[in-house]
C-alpha cells in the first residue's frame, strides 16, 4: 500500500466506525428515552399506549393500597390532577405518603392505570426529585418547605 | 484553634501554589535554574500545606467538634470512627479538600520523582498543576469553605447520611480521586509539551506511568463504588448509568485509550498529536465529572450538594481550563512532528482502532449524560437517558473492540499479518466455542446473545494468554525452558494478558447476571421456604436490635441444599435516628462466584414480611474482572522499562540541547 492508500484506509475505518455510532446514538435517543410528566400534563400529551415515560409527583396520602401477593397501588397527584398507578415489588426505603416520587413505566392499551417498573426515591428525608419539584411549581403548586430541595 | 490553623494552611497552599504556577514558567522561558526550582520547593510545601488542612478537618470530625459547621452537618457522636474519618470527605466542602489534597500529592510526587525530567519540562508540568490547584483551592475558600465556624456550637451533630455510613463508601472518593485527579499529571505533562513545541518518545515514557498509575486507581474507585450501589443500596444492581457513574467513566474510557496511545508514541513515535490531544481530553472528561457532580445540575442519587454559585465557579474553571487548553493545542500542534508511518494492518492499527472504539464509546456516555441537560436548559422538555440508550449504544460499539483485543499483541508493529494471528487465535475461538456450548447444555438453551456473550468473554481470557503461550513455545521446548522463557518476558506483557483477561472476565459477570439472574418477591412468614438459584431459603424470623445510631429489624434465613442446612442470612431494615432515615441492609451470602441476595421489605399486618430474592450467578466475576485489571496495571508499572530512571538516559542525549547557555 502506498502512504496515500494507508492514510485513507486508517481515516476510512474510522469515518465509517463513527458515523455508525453517530446513526446508533440517533437511534437510541429515538427509541430508548423516557420524557417527563406530572399528571396535569398527560391529558395534553396524547400518548401511544406502551410509550415509556416517567411520571413524577406527590404520593396522594391515603391512596397506598395493597393488592393481591406484592402488587401496590397508590396514586401520584400534582394537587390537581392524579393518577393511579400499580407497582409490583419492593418499594424504595423513602417512599412515603406525602413524599415526592418518580414511577418509571407506561399505560397499558385503554387502561387509566399506570404500570410502573421502577420506582424512585430519593436517599435523603426532605428529597424531592427535581424533576417534580419544577414541574410542581410551574403548576403553581406551593411546596412550603420543600423548595428547598436538593 | 487547630481548626483556624486548617484554615489558615489551606489560604498558605493557595499562596504557595500561586508562586508555583507564575515562578517556575518565568524559570523555563529565561532558564533560570533557581526560579525553575521553586517549582519544585514550592509544590511540597503546597503539598504539606493541603495535608496539614484536610488533617485539621479530619481533627475536627474525629473529636466531633460541633462548633465547625461542616462537622455539624455531617457527623454524630455516636458512629463509629471510621465513618467519623470518611465523613471528612463524605459531604461537598471536605471532598473538594481531599480533591486538592489529591492533585497537591501528584505535584509533590513530580517534584520528588521528577529528577530525570529535563529541567524547562519538570518546571512546566509543576506550573500547570499549581494552575490547577490555584483555582481549586480558591474555589473552596470563596464557595466551599469546610471551616465555617457555627456561633452556638450544637451539642449534637446532624449525622453523616445513613448510605454513606459503609466502609465501601469509606474508601471509594479517595481511590477515585486518586484515578481522576491523577490524571492531572497527564494533562500537566500535555500542555508543558505545547509549551515548549517539543514532544518526543521520551515524554510518552514519562507520561505513561503516571497514566498507568491513574488508570489503576481510577479503575478501583469504579469498582469499588459499583460493589457500594450493590450490596448498599439494596437494589441489586452494581451500574444504574447514572450520571455520577458516568462522570467517572468517561474519563476512565478516555484513559484507558490514552494508555494504549502513549504505547504507540513511546514504542513508534506515531500518534504524538492524538496523544496530546487524549491526555488534554482524558483530565478534560475528570473535570467535567467533578463539575457535574459538585454543582448539583444533576438528579441523581450522587449528588448531595448544590448551590449555584459553587455551579458557576465550577464551570468557569472549567471553561478555562478546557478552552486553555484546546486553544493552545489548536495554534501548537501543528508544530509537532508528526510520527511514523504504519500500516493499517498492525499493532499501530490495532491500537488505533482500540483509540476510536473506546473514543467514540466514551462521546456516547457523554452525549448520553449531557443530553437530557442541554435538552432542558433550550427547550425545558425533561426526558430521562438511562440503561436502554446506554445499552443499546455503548454496548453494541464495544463488541467489536471485545472481539479485536486478542488480536491487538499478536500483530507486528509496522506491519502485522492478520491472518497469522486469527490462525494463532484457532485455539482461543474453540475455548469460546466450548463454553459456549456447555451453557447451552447446562441451560437446556438459553438466550443466544447471553451464550455468545459468554462465548466472547472465554475467547478473550484464553487469546489473552495465547500471547504468553506462544512466547514460551510450550510443546516445542521442554516445560524447564518454556518456563525460563516465561520469567524471561517483559512484566508489560503480563501486565497487557492479566487486564485483557479481566476484561474477558468481566464481560462474563456482567452477561450471566444479566441473563441468568433470578429474582422473586414474596410475601413469607416464620418457617416459610422459597428456592432461588437452586438452594432453598426459609425465614425464620425477625429481631429487632439497635446500633450505635440506628435501629434495626433484621431477617434471620437459612439457606439449605437438598435438606442440609449450608449457611444462615441475616437481611436488615436499618433507621437511622438523627436523619430519621431508613435503610436496606442486604443479606449476601456467596457460594463460589455467584451470590444469593436478600432483601426485606414492608412487614404485612400478618407476622408476615415481603422479602425479595434474587439469585445473582457468577456476579462475583464483574469486580473480579476489575481486581485483574488492576493487577495488570500494577505489573506494567513494575515494569523495569518504565521505572524511574530509565528514561534517564534520554536525558543525558538531550540536556546538552535543553542547555545551552552551559
Amino acid at each position: 500500500m502506498t502512504r496515500k492508500q494507508k492514510r485513507l484506509a486508517i481515516i476510512g475505518g474510522g469515518v465509517t466506525f463513527i458515523v455508525a455510532a453517530v446513526l446508533l446514538v440517533m437511534v437510541a435517543f429515538s427509541q430508548a428515552i423516557a420524557y417527563f410528566y406530572v399528571p396535569g400534563d398527560l391529558a395534553k400529551a396524547d400518548l401511544a399506549p406502551g410509550t415509556r415515560i416517567r411520571l413524577g409527583g406527590l404520593v396522594e396520602n391515603g391512596s397506598l393500597k395493597r393488592g393481591d401477593g406484592m402488587t401496590i397501588t397508590f396514586s401520584v397527584t400534582d394537587t390537581l390532577d392524579k393518577v393511579p398507578v400499580t407497582y409490583t415489588g419492593i418499594l424504595p426505603d423513602l417512599f412515603r405518603e406525602g413524599q415526592g416520587v418518580v414511577a418509571e413505566g407506561s399505560f397499558k392499551e385503554g387502561s387509566p392505570v399506570f404500570v410502573a417498573d421502577t420506582v424512585l426515591a430519593k436517599h435523603d428525608e426532605t428529597y424531592m426529585p427535581k424533576d417534580v419539584a419544577d414541574r410542581l411549581k410551574a403548576q403553581g403548586v406551593n411546596l412550603g418547605g420543600k423548595e428547598n430541595i436538593q | 484553634m487547630i481548626i483556624e490553623l486548617g484554615h489558615y494552611a489551606l489560604v498558605l497552599a493557595l499562596a504557595t501554589s500561586l508562586l508555583q504556577a507564575v515562578l517556575p514558567i518565568i524559570g523555563a522561558l529565561r532558564n533560570d535554574h533557581a526560579l525553575m526550582e521553586v517549582g519544585t520547593v514550592a509544590a511540597k510545601a503546597t503539598f504539606l500545606l493541603m495535608a496539614l488542612s484536610f488533617s485539621a478537618l479530619t481533627y475536627a470530625h474525629v473529636t466531633s467538634d460541633f462548633s465547625v459547621q461542616n462537622v455539624w452537618e455531617n457527623s454524630h457522636s455516636q458512629i463509629p470512627l471510621i465513618y467519623k474519618f470518611s465523613g471528612v470527605w463524605g459531604n461537598h466542602e471536605g471532598s473538594m479538600l481531599l480533591w486538592v489534597l489529591i492533585l497537591t500529592f501528584f505535584s509533590a510526587l513530580v517534584a520528588v520523582f521528577g529528577d530525570n525530567l529535563p529541567e524547562t519540562l519538570k518546571a512546566n508540568v509543576l506550573a500547570v498543576q499549581a494552575w490547577i490547584a490555584a483555582s481549586f483551592s480558591l474555589f473552596i475558600l470563596l464557595t466551599s469553605n469546610p471551616f465555617n465556624r457555627l456561633l452556638d456550637a450544637p451539642g449534637e451533630g446532624k449525622d453523616l447520611n445513613p448510605v454513606l455510613q459503609d466502609i465501601g463508601l469509606a474508601i471509594h472518593p479517595p481511590l477515585l480521586y486518586l484515578g481522576y485527579v491523577g490524571f492531572s499529571v497527564c494533562f500537566s505533562f500535555a500542555i508543558a509539551a505545547l509549551i515548549e513545541g517539543r514532544i518526543d518518545a521520551a515524554w510518552a515514557r514519562w507520561v505513561r506511568p503516571w497514566t498507568l498509575a491513574a488508570w489503576t486507581c481510577l479503575t478501583a474507585g469504579i469498582s469499588m463504588g459499583s460493589y457500594w450501589a450493590y450490596y448498599e443500596l439494596g437494589w441489586g444492581g452494581w451500574w444504574f448509568w447514572d450520571p455520577v457513574e458516568n462522570a467517572s467513566f468517561i474519563p476512565w474510557l478516555a484513559g484507558t485509550a490514552l494508555l494504549h496511545s502513549a504505547l504507540v508514541m513511546e514504542k513508534r513515535e506515531a500518534l504524538k498529536i492524538w496523544t496530546v490531544l487524549l491526555a488534554i481530553m482524558t483530565f478534560s472528561m475528570s473535570l467535567l465529572g467533578t463539575f457535574l457532580v459538585r454543582s448539583g445540575v444533576l438528579t441523581s442519587v450522587h449528588a448531595f450538594a448544590t448551590d449555584p454559585e459553587r455551579g458557576v465557579f465550577i464551570l468557569v474553571i472549567l471553561i478555562l481550563f478546557i478552552g486553555g487548553a484546546l486553544s493552545l493545542f489548536a495554534f501548537r500542534a501543528a508544530h509537532l512532528k508528526a510520527g511514523g508511518l504504519f500500516a493499517p494492518i498492525s499493532r499501530e492499527g490495532a491500537l488505533v482502532l482500540n483509540n476510536l472504539i473506546l473514543t467514540t464509546a466514551a462521546a456516547t456516555v457523554l452525549i448520553g449524560t449531557l443530553y437530557p441537560l442541554a435538552l432542558e436548559a433550550v427547550t425545558g422538555a425533561k426526558i430521562s437517558v438511562g440503561p436502554p440508550f446506554f445499552n443499546m449504544t455503548f454496548g453494541l460499539l464495544m463488541l467489536p473492540l471485545m472481539l479485536a483485543v486478542p488480536f491487538g499483541p499478536l500483530l507486528a508493529w509496522k506491519r502485522g499479518d492478520l491472518l497469522g494471528a486469527g490462525q494463532r487465535l484457532f485455539a482461543a475461538v474453540a475455548v469460546g466455542l466450548v463454553v459456549g456450548s456447555a451453557i447451552y447444555y447446562a441451560h437446556n438453551g438459553g438466550p443466544i446473545m447471553a451464550l455468545f456473550g459468554v462465548a466472547l468473554g472465554a475467547y478473550m481470557i484464553a487469546g489473552s494468554l495465547t500471547e504468553i503461550f506462544l512466547r514460551s513455545g510450550l510443546g516445542k521446548v521442554t516445560g524447564a525452558v518454556a518456563l525460563r522463557r516465561v520469567s524471561g518476558l517483559p512484566r508489560s506483557v503480563f501486565g497487557t494478558a492479566l487486564a485483557h483477561i479481566g476484561l474477558g472476565v468481566t464481560l462474563i459477570g456482567i452477561v450471566a447476571v444479566t441473563a441468568f439472574e433470578t429474582e422473586h418477591i414474596v410475601e413469607m412468614k416464620p418457617g416459610m421456604t422459597t428456592d432461588a438459584g437452586g438452594y432453598t431459603l426459609r425465614f425464620d424470623g425477625l429481631r429487632n436490635g439497635n446500633g450505635p445510631n440506628y435501629s434495626e429489624e433484621s431477617g434471620h434465613f437459612t439457606v439449605s441444599q437438598s435438606g442440609l442446612e449450608l449457611a444462615e442470612v441475616w437481611s436488615s431494615k436499618r433507621f437511622y435516628t438523627a436523619r430519621q432515615m431508613p435503610t436496606t441492609e442486604a443479606g449476601i451470602r456467596t457460594f463460589g462466584l455467584s451470590q444469593l441476595y436478600v432483601s426485606l421489605g414492608d412487614d404485612m399486618k400478618d407476622g408476615g414480611v415481603v422479602v425479595r430474592i434474587w439469585w445473582k450467578p457468577m456476579i462475583l466475576c464483574i469486580w473480579l474482572g476489575t481486581v485483574f485489571m488492576m493487577a495488570g496495571g500494577a505489573v506494567s508499572l513494575s515494569d523495569r522499562r518504565l521505572r524511574v530512571g530509565a528514561p534517564a538516559r534520554a536525558k543525558k542525549q538531550k540536556k546538552p540541547v535543553l542547555e545551552p547557555a552551559q
